[in-house]
């Protein structure tokens, strides 16, 4: 269920990270990348479970921690948008992956190489827009604070904490930078095909069950082609 | 009936808009949308609702964003938009005849 991974560092060298891995029968094999940030928590569950069902149907699927994320002991505040999708690659190639499957802003780091889905993208630079938001509401609930704006100028010169996420001022460059989702060869999913309420939107972490078999099916369908 | 929100006389893109907004109010609350549909105009939102938290609000307003096509500016956040529904759905409006 869970393994380790070697996962290279931008300062050189590779630090071992945890995936979560179901095993199957069959040759397909999916590269799981989840959103980033925020809605990485939000999501987890609900990926696990999909990636559950997809075994169940003899497809394998790896979720692989990138450096600074999730369980990692790497350090957030020193990763990049760049590093993740070298890392990202560099999962793909460990775990064999032949597809992946890239959710909201994971969107951002998919391997190139690799054929598959993004599944809602989003753009980080709206994932950036989203802390800094929270971060200037959390600051005016306290009395006083920053615009979102000016939250995102401090940290793109210094790097800071924008609503809990410790991030360099490199990563803020790159997100603000990233204002479109490049599709590439991957074939985009609407929610609307998986249908009900979007979990990456709601404050409780939740679980949907039929969203989950809905997207486990999809996936099935498509690899069966 | 309650008065509610929709209750005054609404143009289709009036209607449009509140719906967007309870739905969104929905996914972000995560309720069913007979108790948003229940919302009025003096519903209180942030620092009402604990399910509603600042990164909670964040995601309603990034949302808003693109679902009803509007940007939000810094200075357009204050506290009398975000406390009642009311408030919300008013700017939402304005914006969106702004827009």
């Amino acid at each position: 269920m869970y393994e380790t991974w070697p996962a290279p560092l931008i300062e050189g060298g590779t630090s071992e990270e945890m995936a979560l891995v179901f095993k199957a029968t069959g040759g397909n094999r999916l590269l799981v990348l989840p959103p980033l940030f925020e809605e990485a928590n939000r999501l987890r569950r609900q990926l696990r479970e999909v990636m559950r069902l997809l075994s169940l149907r003899g497809i394998a699927s790896a979720l692989p921690d990138l450096p600074g994320c999730n369980e990692s002991i790497a350090p957030l505040g020193k990763q990049t948008l760049s590093g993740w999708r070298t890392a990202a690659v560099a999962a793909a190639g460990h775990f064999g992956a032949t597809h992946v499957l890239a959710v909201r802003t994971g969107a951002a780091i998919a391997p190139a190489e690799l054929p598959g889905w993004l599944y809602a993208p989003q753009a980080p630079a709206r994932a950036l827009t989203s802390l800094a938001r929270a971060q200037s509401l959390s600051e005016a609930e306290t009395g006083g604070g920053r615009q979102p704006a000016e939250i995102i100028a401090e940290a793109r010169e210094y790097g800071g904490h924008v609503a809990g996420w410790t991030l360099s001022g490199e990563i803020i460059r790159e997100l603000e930078q990233s204002t479109d989702v490049q599709t590439g060869y991957l074939v985009v999913v609407d929610h609307e095909e998986i249908g009900g309420s979007p979990l990456w939107l709601r404050a409780e972490i939740g679980e949907d069950a039929d969203q989950a078999q809905a997207l486990a099916d999809l996936l099935a369908r498509e690899l069966a082609r | 009936m309650a008065e509610t929100a929709t209750a005054e006389p609404t143009g289709p893109s009036r209607s449009a808009i509140d719906a967007t907004l309870r739905a969104i109010l929905s996914d972000v609350l995560a309720l069913d949308a007979e108790r948003v549909e229940g919302f009025d105009g003096d519903t209180g939102l942030f620092g009402h609702l604990p399910e509603l938290d600042s990164m909670a609000v964040a995601t309603l307003l990034t949302e808003m964003e693109d679902r009803l096509h509007i940007i939000i500016e810094d200075d357009d956040v204050d506290g009398e938009m975000l406390e009642t529904y009311g408030g919300l759905l008013a700017f939402a409006e304005a914006k969106t005849i702004e827009g």
